[in-house]
């Protein structure tokens, strides 16, 4: 069959792309190549507008074992104990099919995570909707939910973090990202390098069948009014097949059986074998006869590019295929034998006896186009708006509109359709600033958490990029944990667009700064692009998913109030800043003006102040001052505390909603008791952290003298009615 | 004392339930759906996931495994059974329980900590609690709303068969302190010998302080006495 341009155009490929295809292949391929080449080509595998950035961010410190361009990242948490961990996008699937793209995101994410020997120990996720008034988000939000709940609990992998936001930006685009973090023993870290010739390609999990054919390029293009029709491209995700995968492949790891394994995610068998090929610089030979199919009639063009979920390809040592085959019988799974390495360096495909593809495997990954696309700096933008030119608001009813809107409202019919509990080892749930999970059997643990700052970075990409990390960072601190490394995921619109690409630079750059200046490397993410519908793309929201580590389980700590009479103490600097605040944003629909800005210098000597305080007993609470400012922050203290604060008037001259809903960053709350003042006072003197003094715990009321005086089960109330109202 | 979890593809709370056992110094073995044969033991345990995927309906296809036949026969003849979230579904489904475990009232799948109040101690599973206990545990299910006609769920009063009722931190029984829409507030029952237990909360999630709490942990030993 001849290639049209209407075939080269509906495989989501450029022109100039298709004759550099031709080029490479020294003819026209055929259909089944072109096909292959358009699962691997496209943004969403070939990461060709975002690499020549991505390759700038720092991906290692003494702790990191793996970096980027493996399945997942690993980091050493001491012992012989290494944490895998791995954040990706499923937005455009969720917003086609919510419940199926959900899940599948989380089978997917998890996957990655056990394919490189790991178990699997947390499940977190950041999910953005549009406005809750549009009329899709209730559907949107249900589904997305229930999608996650629906696997993580199946398989028993607990959900124990994340975040939820609404804003019309992502009214007609989405954002479902799900991060999974697994443990394994440093020793027996699997990778997806091919090595030796000759050795068995095997094919394990579920039978292909024709659901998510060419997902991937779905998800490298924008969004139109006809993009219901995509519905076929979302695949269908089982997690009972997938726990069953799981465990089979764990135990088939104990052994020293599998060379390398790969895990069929986005393009499913084509990009896992062109993968675990080219990283071993061998070719393979695949015979598609032998390659279990759910449905009859299947093409070789429809078993290449499907991306039913479940399924693995693993390389195995010569003689090992009865052992590890009695293993996938015993979880009642596939298992078979669908071709061999080779040293031709090529992908060769047959079936019913005749040649159907030949491809050289270094024109689908290393020779895929790579693109320095134009782009725009962004200016720091001017403050317009002034505070006096707003609508009055008391400060209480500010106060109470933002604490019991869709974005500060308390998650627990969400969080409580997950199952945060299972493997008994969370020893701290969603709903502070990081979760904890302790490590099976051991006195130690590691702190999870993840972020998002779309607003600050639509704002200024430079400053958000920076704060993100900074946030991320300040979230671990707050529990106790030191902060190791991170994964990311980048969620932007359309790169062809200078302005677009602009915002992924500059966000890119300020990661960078803040990654750098904190030792706190990048070691796996993925990357979104041309989230957007009708050439309306989203504000550029990278969203940082972060891993700490706590040495001794006792010290962990948590942001709720402990004490009547316990000393608040605010530490870090407040100048008031409103702009891009959730004051601005979500009470007046101001959105001019620059993010708070970001100095690294106070960030990181703050932050290991509040480490050494934790170390030495002497907080008894800590929480991070984020979106909603330093009022936001002692509510949330009280909410949950069953403790109130008396909070005194600030000695300086800011006005009050600059001081108390300013988002000025670097900045903890903590607690302590009386005794300890002293010795507060001279270990944060000594170290130079700026504080003062915000008031005291006290019973029954959250109080601000003369403006602010609500009972706690009241303040509970009105936190936790949006979603059961909604 | 040897206990014996019987692990399904999809459970996933058999570690879990594995770890508390030997925690009490149990002589723990895991024994796949597949077996035909049980090891010697005291105390059976069926833990929670979604044995089977839960598909056709909670615990339908579990309670037709092999391995089964061994446990109704082991539970006829008054061996200790213990079914935690779908390892009670299971037995509801075996028939070794009577009743039904339907769908949550809210529809939603439910996992918080929860509290119940101990109904009687003159058993083998609860005679560490004092009676009237209230104790926190954590739930995590979709389908634990218990259901039964009036007459068995009369019964069940009558003859102190159950075993945990869902209730307020300070013990008041109230709809908004029932999770599921169970009848009577019921969080597990027992058989009419009482040498089997299903309950949806999850007893092997409280053993430790650090994690949730520990009032789990008499349950367990309990069962030693």
């Amino acid at each position: 069959m001849k290639i049209s341009n209407k075939v080269v155009e509906d495989h989501g490929l450029k022109f100039e792309e298709y004759s550099q295809i031709k080029d490479l292949m020294k003819r026209e391929p055929n259909l089944l190549e072109l096909g292959i080449f358009s699962a691997m080509w496209n943004e969403h595998c070939s990461y060709k507008s975002s690499k020549i950035h991505l390759k700038t961010l720092p991906t290692k410190n003494k702790r990191v074992i793996q970096g980027p361009g493996e399945n997942a990242g690993v980091i050493d948490i001491g012992d012989d104990d290494a944490i895998v961990f791995k954040i990706e996008s499923h937005n455009h699937p969720s917003f086609i099919e919510p419940y199926q793209g959900a899940a599948t995101g989380v089978g997917g994410i998890l996957r990655d995570v056990f394919t490189m020997g790991a178990r699997p120990i947390a499940l977190l996720n950041s999910i953005h909707f549009g406005e809750s008034n549009n009329k899709k988000t209730k559907n949107l939000l249900n589904g997305v939910v229930g999608g996650i709940s629906g696997y993580g609990n199946c398989i028993g992998i607990p959900t124990v973090g994340g975040e939820i936001k609404f804003n019309s930006t992502y009214n007609e685009n989405i954002l479902v990202n799900a991060m999974a973090v697994g443990h394994v023993s440093k020793n027996k870290i699997f990778y997806s390098k091919a090595k030796g010739i000759n050795k068995s390609v095997v094919y394990v999990g579920s039978k292909t069948g024709r659901d998510g054919i060419h997902g991937a390029s779905m998800a490298s293009a924008e969004f139109d009014e006809n993009s219901e029709e995509k519905k076929p491209t979302v695949q269908v995700g089982d997690p009972f097949t997938e726990k069953l995968l799981m465990e089979a492949c764990l135990e088939l790891m104990k052994d020293n059986s599998v060379i390398s394994i790969q895990d069929m995610g986005a393009a499913g068998l084509t990009s896992s074998s062109v993968e675990m090929a080219y990283k071993g610089d061998l070719g393979m030979e695949i015979n598609l006869d032998e390659v279990p199919c759910r449905e009859e009639n299947m093409t070789p063009y429809e078993m290449m590019l499907s991306e039913s979920q479940e399924r693995m390809l693993i390389i195995l040592e010569d003689g090992k295929e009865n052992y590890a085959k009695k293993i996938f019988d015993k979880w009642d799974l596939d298992f078979v034998v669908i071709g061999k390495t080779t040293d031709t360096k090529k992908l060769i495909l047959n079936f019913n006896n005749k040649l159907v593809a030949d491809i050289p495997i270094e024109a689908l990954s290393s020779k895929a186009p790579l693109y320095d696309r134009e782009w725009t700096k962004i200016k720091l933008p001017k403050k317009k708006t002034k505070l006096n030119d707003l609508k009055k608001i008391s400060f209480e009813d500010a106060f109470i509109k933002l604490i019991s809107n869709e974005n500060h409202s308390n998650k627990n019919w969400v969080t409580e359709q997950y199952d945060q509990m299972v493997m008994n080892d969370t020893i701290q749930k969603s709903g502070g600033d990081a979760a904890i999970i302790r490590i099976h059997k051991k006195d130690k643990a590691i702190a999870v958490a993840v972020d998002s700052s779309a607003n600050y970075c639509k704002s200024h990409p430079l400053t958000g990029g920076k704060q993100i990390v900074c946030e991320n960072w300040r979230n671990l601190i707050s529990v106790g944990a030191k902060p190791i490394a991170i994964t990311n995921c980048l969620n932007f619109g359309n790169p062809e667009n200078p302005k677009i690409m602009g915002e992924f630079a500059e966000t890119i750059i300020g990661i960078k700064e803040a990654c750098e200046f904190l030792d706190y490397p990048v070691v796996s993410g993925n990357v979104s692009l041309y989230n957007g519908t009708n050439k309306k793309n989203i504000f550029p929201t990278p969203v940082i998913g972060g891993v700490g580590l706590i040495q001794n389980t006792k010290k962990k700590i948590n942001h709720l109030f402990k004490k009547e009479e316990n000393i608040v103490i605010l530490i870090g600097k407040t100048f008031g800043h409103l702009y891009q605040s959730a004051f601005f944003n979500e009470i007046h629909s101001v959105n001019d003006g620059p993010p708070p800005d970001i100095n690294l210098l106070n960030e990181r000597n703050n932050g290991e102040a509040i480490l050494k305080l934790i170390k030495d007993d002497l907080v008894s609470s800590v929480h991070d001052v984020s979106s909603g400012g330093l009022i936001m922050a002692l509510a949330e203290m009280s909410i949950g505390s069953n403790l109130g604060i008396k909070i005194d008037k600030p000695q300086k001259l800011l006005n009050l909603f600059e001081y108390f809903f300013g988002e000025d960053q670097g900045r903890y709350v903590i607690e302590i008791q009386k005794k300890n003042v002293d010795t507060v006072n001279h270990l944060l003197k000594e170290n130079n952290i700026f504080n003062e003094l915000i008031g005291c715990v006290q019973k029954d009321f959250f109080e601000l003298k003369d403006h602010l005086k609500i009972d706690i089960n009241e303040l509970y109330k009105i936190n936790n009615t949006w979603y059961h109202k909604y | 004392m040897n206990s014996s979890v019987i692990v399904f593809p999809g459970s996933n709370c058999d570690r879990d339930v594995a770890v508390a056992l030997e925690k009490l110094q149990y002589k723990n073995k895991m024994v796949w759906h597949k077996d035909s044969e049980l090891p010697k033991s005291d105390l059976i345990v069926i833990p929670g996931g979604f044995s089977y995927g839960d598909y056709l309906r909670s615990g339908a296809i579990a309670a037709k495994s092999r391995i089964l036949n061994e446990v109704i026969k082991a539970g006829n003849e008054g061996c200790l059974i213990l079914g935690i979230c779908n390892g009670f579904q299971i037995l509801v489904e075996t028939g070794l329980l009577k009743g039904a475990l339907l769908r949550n009232k809210n529809l939603k799948f439910v996992n918080k900590d929860i509290f119940v109040k101990v109904q009687h101690v003159n058993n083998r599973f609860c005679n560490k609690y004092k009676k009237e206990e209230i104790l926190k545990f954590n739930i995590a299910h979709n389908e634990g709303n218990y259901f039964t006609d009036n007459d068995h769920l009369k019964k069940l009063e009558d003859t102190d068969s159950i075993a945990f009722k869902y209730c307020s931190q300070s013990g008041a029984f109230a709809e908004e302190f029932n999770p599921n829409g169970s009848l009577n507030d019921v969080a597990g029952i027992f058989n009419d010998k009482k040498n089997i237990l299903g309950m949806m909360p999850h007893p092997e999630r409280m053993i430790d302080k650090l994690v949730a709490g520990d009032n789990g942990i008499n349950l367990f030993s309990s069962l030693l006495n």
